[in-house]
């Protein structure tokens, strides 16, 4: 059960490529790494999970969080390269309505 | 130059100082090294390895001068004896701590203790095992005097403590609703403008709210965000998802949620759970939903609360019973 976040600052967004599993165990590493960046204004975010194997209710916590903080800061989140079972996830919690998710991995932006 | 790169030095300029006359100022300001020692968390080997450098590089080999060093040595390590004891009796009070939250985890289950209604068109069974200490899970049973069974089935996102209260919260708001028949997109609805308001950013909540109407044998049901139940169709043998899409309790108060119905004859079934039963997860892998619905229509010719206790047998027995999810099943079968 492990994860590895890598965050790059681009010039227009900043990318964020997640590998590995996201849980209740990994949650508090992926919050504590990506929320920094949400609180700035402005600011985009690009979410790489095309190699998230597992993600559970916790995980999902932390995208919701994320988006939220986004929100209030007039910065926008993008999830990209969702598997089907991720994608399901977000349908069923209505996320996938308001939230920009997309199944492709985005070449370049 | 901070502490680590001079602590060397100004051991040895104690030490060579207290060799020579065994002065009280030597002492002092070994106290005072101590103190500093460990708000630099210098371990107790690191300062006994310093004395035995400082010792040879000040080539006392005479062993009259050997012996009051230890008098310098002694007093910083006494630093290190309070703080020592001062650990066990942290780890006291954590325990004292870890037994209140036993005692606080107990009360949960009793306030937020629901009864199972009794009807007697309905055969209705539940379950509900945490996978760690507090579960995050909870369903709730309310019966109304025309004769409604209505039943919520939630999981709230963020374990423990914060988890538990929020928990506590839901339940009284459900409560305190006004008298009267509820929908289940009204009870959403309300709640989630109480959830909103109420809870930290990054916790939200995932609840099913059914209500099954006795006289009519309609199952009306709104759902924010929690994994689609089942239902088993006594005629065709047949199990449908009971599909239903909402967004999460607690994202937007202004969240509308839709409402779904489904006839329920003689037989049929509805099936309601947590994500810790389709999470379920093997070694292979995550099981399918068709496994899941094997295990269920093994054991859907029996009484409500025996299909959900073996049902969650077999799941537990799939896991090597090392449940990663809390799990929550509620069974309700139409028997007249």
């Amino acid at each position: 059960m492990n994860i590895t976040i890598d965050v790059k600052e681009m010039e227009q967004y900043t990318k964020v490529k997640i590998v590995g599993e996201i849980d209740a165990y990994t949650a508090p590493k992926l919050r504590e790494t990506i929320f920094p960046y949400a609180e700035k204004k402005n600011t985009k975010i690009v979410i790489d999970l095309s190699e998230v194997s597992y993600m559970d209710s916790t995980g999902l916590g932390v995208f919701v969080g994320l988006f939220k903080s986004l929100n209030a800061n007039e910065g926008t989140l993008q999830l990209t390269g969702l598997s089907e079972r991720l994608r399901r996830l977000f349908d069923i919690t209505g996320l996938a309505d308001i939230m920009n998710i997309n199944s492709e991995v985005e070449g370049g932006v | 130059m901070g502490f680590r790169d001079v602590m060397h030095e100004k051991y040895k300029e104690i030490l060579e100082s207290y060799m020579e006359d065994q002065n009280e100022q030597a002492l002092y300001l070994s106290q005072k090294f101590s103190r500093k020692s460990i708000e630099y968390k210098i371990s107790p080997e690191e300062i006994i390895s310093i004395h035995k450098t400082a010792l040879m590089e000040l080539e006392a080999e005479r062993s009259d001068s050997v012996m009051p060093s230890f008098d310098i040595l002694l007093e910083v390590m006494m630093g290190y004896g309070l703080a020592y004891r001062e650990h066990q009796s942290l780890r006291t009070i954590q325990q004292e701590l870890k037994s209140e939250i036993e005692v606080a985890a107990n009360m949960q289950q009793t306030l937020l203790g629901t009864q199972i209604p009794d009807v007697d068109c309905l055969d209705i069974g539940a379950i509900s095992v945490p996978a760690r200490q507090m579960s995050g899970d909870y369903y709730h049973f309310v019966q109304d005097e025309q004769g409604a069974v209505s039943v919520a089935i939630a999981d709230i996102i963020g374990k423990g403590i914060p988890a538990a209260l929020c928990m506590s919260m839901i339940k009284y708001s459900m409560d305190s609703l006004p008298e009267g028949r509820h929908e289940p997109y009204q009870v959403l609805e309300s709640l989630n403008r109480v959830v909103e308001q109420n809870v930290d950013p990054t916790m939200f909540i995932t609840m099913f709210y059914g209500m099954y109407n006795t006289i009519n044998h309609t199952f009306y049901y709104s759902s924010a965000g929690h994994e689609p139940g089942f239902f088993y169709n006594h005629e065709t043998k047949e199990f449908e998802e009971l599909y239903a899409k909402g967004l999460l309790l607690g994202v937007d108060k202004k969240t509308k949620y839709r409402q779904f119905e489904k006839r329920v004859d003689v037989g049929d079934v509805i099936l309601l759970m947590s994500d810790g039963v389709t999470e379920c997860r093997t070694e292979e892998g995550f099981i399918e939903v068709d496994t899941l619905i094997g295990y269920i229509e093994k054991y859907i010719h029996l009484e409500a609360q025996e299909i959900a206790n073996k049902v969650y047998k077999e799941l537990e027995y799939l896991q090597d019973f090392q449940l990663r999810d809390d799990f929550t099943l509620i069974i309700l079968k139409r028997i007249k």
